[in-house]
């Protein structure tokens, strides 16, 4: 028997498989039991109502997908009373994806979050690129990230606040330093690569806001870099996500530094992907006599190299 | 605690093909070894079809496709344009082949036992969409008016769409100027005169839409549309499905065509 536990700060999870926030709802649980997850992400909820954008919101390319949905929603307000009752029905863990628009918003919301009852850990998307102008977030740069990761700190001191960071920055190690030194309980990483598509007949941007976030298995080998950037850079869990559609690739990142995994775009091919995912971590630990899956947290990182040497 | 069918309504399967041909000059129907799914699918509603074709080929991700046909004891069918990526690799799968599917998904035709007749109106390949509330409508003892709209005869497929049901089929094509709108007002201004339907049904065009909504609203005939849009996940996680659908307020929102219809209310809908 395989112990799938893991531990981020001071939250335990029964296993280390969770879906990415935007690519899950309560809807998949027509297709399977979602308590066999180790945790829930929620869409990233936002202090107000968004329409989202305009069409065309999805655009495939051949091992992946651009996105630019917008954050639709009905803010905070609606989620509390109206989605939260429904999120409570699971056992599985909670995690509630906020993304606002200022330092002071993420804070008032953070706050909030942490007076509902089932919330169990905060999941701060300073790094979505479709909020800003021309794609700039707060997770481009260290002062931003660590500002608004913060003041959610401050004003929700006892809740498990994890920070999902942004690819598209210079130095994601120095961004993770940050929220690590800001107060973070964990980070996510990493949040989908702004891309682009064009329609060559009409000269125009294939999705309807013209950039988007790249994801998808095309997009693995860039994920499994930052989260190794990142392991070695703090000493807080990092979560990894970025292209996961297998056991395999699981194991890579988890190898790579990361103490759970989120997997998003392969459930839109495979609803049942993260239940594979689970299932195959197990048999990959139990074929490798591995008792534990936290043993695989970082095992392919150099200093484990050095300790496999000494 | 059911943990069964009931428990999960939408299941992700690898089903055989049993049937694959080509239907006329520019459509293919595939019919699957699916009972379980075909038993609980309704008409309108859809499944996410994962379009690789023998050899593994096609797009990144799922496309939704319409059911054209099931019920208990058949097979479940679809229907379609071989037009794009998804359905050239559908339309190369054999039989023997597996196709994995995820489904049946969103909200379908609704029905009602008081009704004696109901008139439907489709364009191209929205037929097969429609097809199955004919033969759902037929073995409610509610007669089935059908105006079909094509681009020419080849393309009618008139018993694909009536199957058993022993639906009344007006053809109209676009060679002889049979499908214009003017044309199509006029005929079904007089079939509403002659024998008023109890509900109207439509789905393909969105000038048939448009007319059809706007006779119906004058005439005070219910109706329904199904619509399409590009998915991403078919399941209502994504959002990228949306439509603007007026609600019972009458503001107009957007709506997830996989999880809110595809079947809308005929006049809360909006022209696409």
């Amino acid at each position: 028997m395989v112990d799938l536990a893991t531990r981020i700060g001071t939250l335990t999870l029964a296993n280390p498989v969770m879906p990415a926030s935007g690519t899950f709802g309560p809807e998949l649980a027509q297709v399977f039991d979602l308590d066999r997850l180790g945790a829930l992400v929620t869409k990233s909820v936002t202090p107000e109502f968004r329409a989202g954008n305009p069409l065309p919101r999805l655009c495939e390319t051949e091992a992946g997908v651009l996105n630019s949905i917008g954050i639709p929603g009905k803010g905070l307000d609606h989620f509390i009373a109206q989605a939260m009752p429904e999120w409570r029905r699971f056992r599985a863990p909670l995690v509630v994806s906020l993304s606002a628009p200022t330092v002071a918003s993420f804070a008032d919301c953070a706050a909030r979050l942490a007076a509902t009852p089932g919330v169990a850990a905060i999941e701060a998307n300073i790094s979505c690129p479709n909020l800003e102008e021309d794609g700039r977030a707060f997770a481009m740069h260290p002062e931003p990230a660590a500002a608004a990761t913060a003041a959610m700190r401050r004003a929700a001191p006892g809740m498990p606040l994890w920070v999902k960071l942004s690819p598209n920055t210079g130095d994601i190690a120095a961004v993770a330093r940050a929220v690590e030194e800001a107060g973070a309980d964990a980070v996510v990483v990493a949040n989908t690569i702004l891309g682009l598509a064009i329609d060559v007949e009409t000269a125009r941007p294939k999705l309807g806001s013209g950039m988007g976030g790249f994801s998808g298995p095309a997009f693995k080998p860039v994920a499994l870099r930052l989260v190794w950037q990142c392991a070695q850079a703090v000493r807080i869990p990092v979560i990894g996500v970025g292209g996961i559609a297998t056991g395999e690739d699981a194991v890579e990142f988890l190898m790579a530094g990361a103490s759970a995994v989120q997997v998003g775009t392969a459930s839109f091919v495979s609803p049942t992907a993260m239940l594979s995912v689970i299932e195959a971590l197990e048999k990959f630990c139990a074929r490798k006599g591995i008792a534990r899956v936290a043993e695989l947290t970082g095992a392919a990182l150099p200093r484990a190299w050095r300790e496999a040497a000494e | 605690m059911d943990l069964g069918a009931a428990a999960f309504p939408v299941a992700e399967a690898s089903v055989t093909v049993i049937e694959s041909a080509p239907v006329g000059r520019r459509y293919h129907r595939l019919l699957l070894d699916a009972p379980d799914l075909s038993a609980r699918s309704r008409p309108g509603q859809f499944f996410h079809l994962l379009c690789r074709d023998g050899g593994g080929a096609g797009p990144y991700l799922r496309r939704p496709m319409s059911i054209w046909r099931c019920g208990e004891g058949r097979p479940l069918g679809f229907l379609f344009h071989v037009k794009g990526k998804g359905t050239t690799a559908l339309a190369r799968l054999r039989e023997g082949d597996a196709l994995s599917v995820v489904g049946p998904l969103g909200h379908g035709f609704r029905l009602d036992p008081a009704w004696r007749r109901i008139l439907i109106v489709a364009r191209g390949v929205g037929l097969a969409t429609l097809a199955p509330v004919t033969e759902a409508a037929a073995a409610m003892g509610i007669a089935v008016e059908a105006v079909l709209s094509a681009r020419a005869e080849a393309d009618l497929m008139a018993p694909e769409f009536a199957g058993a049901s022993g639906a009344a089929i007006t053809a109209l094509f676009d060679a002889d100027g049979g499908s214009d709108v003017e044309h199509v007002e006029k005929m079904l201004r007089a079939r509403f005169a002659a024998a008023r339907p109890d509900a109207v049904f439509t789905c393909g065009s969105n000038r048939l839409f448009l007319l059809l909504q706007r006779l119906a609203a004058e005439h005070g005939i219910p109706g329904q549309v199904a619509l399409e849009q590009q998915m991403g996940c078919g399941l209502g996680m994504c959002f990228c499905c949306v439509r603007q659908v007026r609600d019972e307020t009458g503001k107009v929102v957007n709506l997830r065509v996989c999880a809110e219809g595809p079947v809308f209310d005929l006049q809360a809908a909006l022209a696409w």
